[in-house]
C-alpha cells in the first residue's frame, strides 16, 4: 500500500518541478529535455492508473518523436533567444497572481470531485477485470470496433499533417547542380556542337 | 500517508495545466516554448482523460488519450514547420513580428 503512494509523490513532484523547468529555463535545449523528463514522469503516473499502453505510447511518440523534433528544430535554426526574453520580468507579478488563483480554483474543483452513483450506467466500454487479458489487449479490442471512424480519422490528421510538414518546408535551392535524365538522354549532336570553319591565321 | 485517490491526479493535472497557461504567457516573444506549453496543456488533459477513466472503469479515457496524442503529434509538426519556413523568411521568431499578413 505504501510503494504506490511513494511512486506518485515522486512522479507528481519531478513532472511538476520539470515542467517549471521546461518554461523557466533560459536555453530551449534544456526546456526540451526537461519536456522529455516530465513526459517519462507522466507516463509514470499513467503506469500507476493501470494505463500501461497510454504509458509506452506517451514515451514512444512524445518522447521519441515529438521532442526530438522539438530538438531538432531548435539545434538548426540559429535563433538569438536572449532577445526574446527581453520584457519577461515586467508583467510577471500580475501573471504569477493570475496563476496562483487560477491552479487554486482547479485544485479546489478537482479535490471536491464526486461521482454519481449512476454514473456506473454511462460506462461505454468497460474494464474487463475478471478476465485475463492485458490492458493492450482490451484497447485494440474496442479501438478497431467501436472506435474505427475515429481511429480513421486519427490516420487522416497525421496524413495531412505529414503532407503539410513537408509542403510547407520544401524548397527549391538556387544553385544545386542536379541530374536532369530527360535532358540527357534527348540531348542531341545539334544542340551543342557547332563546328566553325577557322581561317588560317585568323583565329575565331 | 493517504492513500491515492483520482483527486491527487487531477491535481496534478490542474498544477500542470496552470503551468502550461503561464508558460505561454511567460514566453509569449518565442514560439518554440509556447509549443512545449501547449504539449504541457495537452499531457495534463491526457492525465485527467486516464485519471477518470481508471476511476469510472471506463477504458474511453485512453482511447481519447491516443486521440489527443495523434493531435498533438500533428499540432507540433506543423507548428514547427511554420516556424523553419517563418525562420527562413524573417531570419527571427519573434511572435510580435507576425504580422506581415495584414497588409
Amino acid at each position: 500500500m505504501m510503494i504506490p503512494s511513494i511512486l506518485f509523490y515522486l512522479f507528481a513532484t519531478v513532472l511538476v518541478l520539470s515542467s517549471i523547468m521546461v518554461i523557466a529555463s533560459r536555453n530551449p535545449v534544456h526546456s526540451v529535455l526537461f519536456l522529455i523528463l516530465s513526459f517519462f514522469n507522466a507516463a509514470g503516473l499513467f503506469l500507476l492508473l493501470g494505463a500501461e499502453f497510454a504509458a509506452f505510447i506517451l514515451v514512444i511518440v512524445y518522447v521519441g518523436a515529438v521532442a526530438v523534433l522539438f530538438l531538432f528544430v531548435v539545434m538548426m535554426l540559429d535563433i538569438d533567444f536572449e532577445q526574446l526574453r527581453k520584457g519577461v520580468w515586467k508583467s510577471l507579478p500580475v501573471g504569477i497572481l493570475v496563476g496562483l488563483v487560477l491552479v487554486s480554483q482547479m485544485v479546489m474543483t478537482a479535490i471536491n470531485w464526486q461521482s454519481l452513483p449512476s454514473a456506473g450506467a454511462n460506462i461505454l466500454s468497460p474494464v474487463a477485470t475478471n478476465i485475463a487479458k492485458t490492458n493492450t489487449q482490451m484497447i485494440g479490442q474496442i479501438l478497431y470496433t467501436d472506435y474505427v471512424y475515429p481511429f480513421q480519422v486519427a490516420g487522416l490528421i497525421l496524413l495531412v499533417a505529414m503532407i503539410g510538414a513537408i509542403v510547407l518546408t520544401l524548397r527549391e535551392r538556387g544553385g544545386v547542380l542536379r541530374q536532369d535524365i530527360n535532358k540527357q538522354i534527348t540531348r542531341k549532336r545539334s544542340d551543342v556542337l557547332v563546328i566553325k570553319k577557322v581561317e588560317k591565321g585568323a583565329g575565331i | 500517508m493517504m492513500p491515492i485517490t483520482i483527486h491527487h491526479f487531477l491535481a496534478v493535472a490542474a498544477i500542470l495545466f496552470t503551468i502550461g497557461v503561464f508558460g505561454i504567457f511567460l514566453n509569449r516573444k518565442n514560439i518554440i516554448v509556447i509549443l512545449m506549453s501547449i504539449e504541457l496543456i495537452l499531457l495534463s488533459v491526457n492525465i485527467n482523460f486516464v485519471a477518470f477513466g481508471a476511476q469510472l472503469g471506463d477504458l474511453t479515457g485512453q482511447i481519447f488519450t491516443i486521440f489527443v496524442l495523434t493531435v498533438a503529434a500533428a499540432e507540433a509538426a506543423i507548428g514547427l514547420a511554420i516556424l523553419v519556413v517563418y525562420f527562413r523568411n524573417r531570419n527571427t521568431i519573434a511572435v510580435d513580428d507576425i504580422n506581415m499578413m495584414k497588409g
